[in-house]
């Protein structure tokens, strides 16, 4: 599998390190379902999937990528700072 | 107490380590290094590379050259200026680390150096995806790596110190198994 980083362009997938599926973080502080949700509970999708990886022996950006599961097929990356935009 | 004076030293003797097939491998001379970290805002650290060093401040991948000068771009948010003491006013724009000694430099040269560096390096070396002048930080044998092409046969290659032997040992094995296969 490759990966495109917004600044380095296609590398090969040993530059890279999964950081975990790319949730929306609960408010608040109080526990509850949501945060149940959010820290244990994992959808593991036949498809599109939106994942963070960081271009770790590259230029040290974390990445917010979709890809689809079935075919490896990358259907967008960008930076994670500022949120993916 | 006594004084104390530190003195920065290359991590490997300098000169060629093997020149085989036409193709050389040899240590560079310690050089000055400066990492420039401008933080969000770059715009402040462009203008005083410019005023200071005759610098433009490089573009992901790429490298700019001054007389004596160099500068590296070095990861999301990171520049290597290379050859001179980073003037003061870059402190003013940007986080300044000195990495003199913290990096081994050697440079790849001669017409199998390409394919040498394919054997070790996951990046696609082909001139027309990497031209000279490119640079990219990249992995090499499972090393964290900086990568910058010299010239139409020529690579310069970045390790931490730390790794340089590693660096040295990689090099020279995979250039004999190139060698060995003759003029391709």
């Amino acid at each position: 599998m490759r990966l495109t980083c917004p600044l380095c362009g296609e590398r090969d997938l040993r530059e890279f390190t999964y950081r975990g599926a790319a949730l929306t973080r609960p408010e608040g502080e109080t526990w509850g379902d949501d945060w149940h949700d959010y820290i244990h509970l994992r959808d593991n999708p036949a498809g599109e999937n939106r994942e963070y990886w960081a271009h770790s022996t590259g230029c040290a950006a974390v990445l917010l990528v979709t890809r689809d599961t079935r075919t490896h097929e990358v259907l967008g990356s960008a930076l994670a700072k500022g949120g993916g935009a | 107490m006594p004084e104390l004076t530190l003195i920065a030293q290359n991590a490997l003797p300098q000169g060629v380590v093997t020149t085989l097939a036409g193709t050389r491998v040899e240590v560079l001379p310690m050089r000055r290094l400066s990492a420039l970290m401008p933080g969000p805002d770059a715009g402040p650290l462009a203008e005083a590379l410019m005023a200071q060093h005759g610098l433009g401040l490089p573009a992901p991948g790429s490298v700019e050259h001054a007389e004596q000068a160099e500068c590296l771009w070095f990861g999301i948010g990171q520049y290597l200026l290379i050859g001179p003491a980073p003037a003061p006013d870059l402190a003013e724009a940007a986080t300044l680390t000195d990495q003199s000694d913290a990096w081994a430099s050697v440079l790849l040269e001669g017409p199998r150096a390409r394919h040498v560096l394919a054997r070790l390096c996951p990046l696609d070396l082909r001139a027309r995806a990497f031209a000279p002048g490119a640079t990219a930080r990249t992995e090499l044998a499972h090393m964290g790596a900086s990568v910058t092409r010299t010239g139409p046969d020529g690579f310069r290659v970045m390790v931490f110190r730390s790794m340089a032997e590693t660096l040295l040992h990689e090099l020279r094995a995979a250039l004999e198994a190139v060698a060995a296969r003759g003029m391709v």
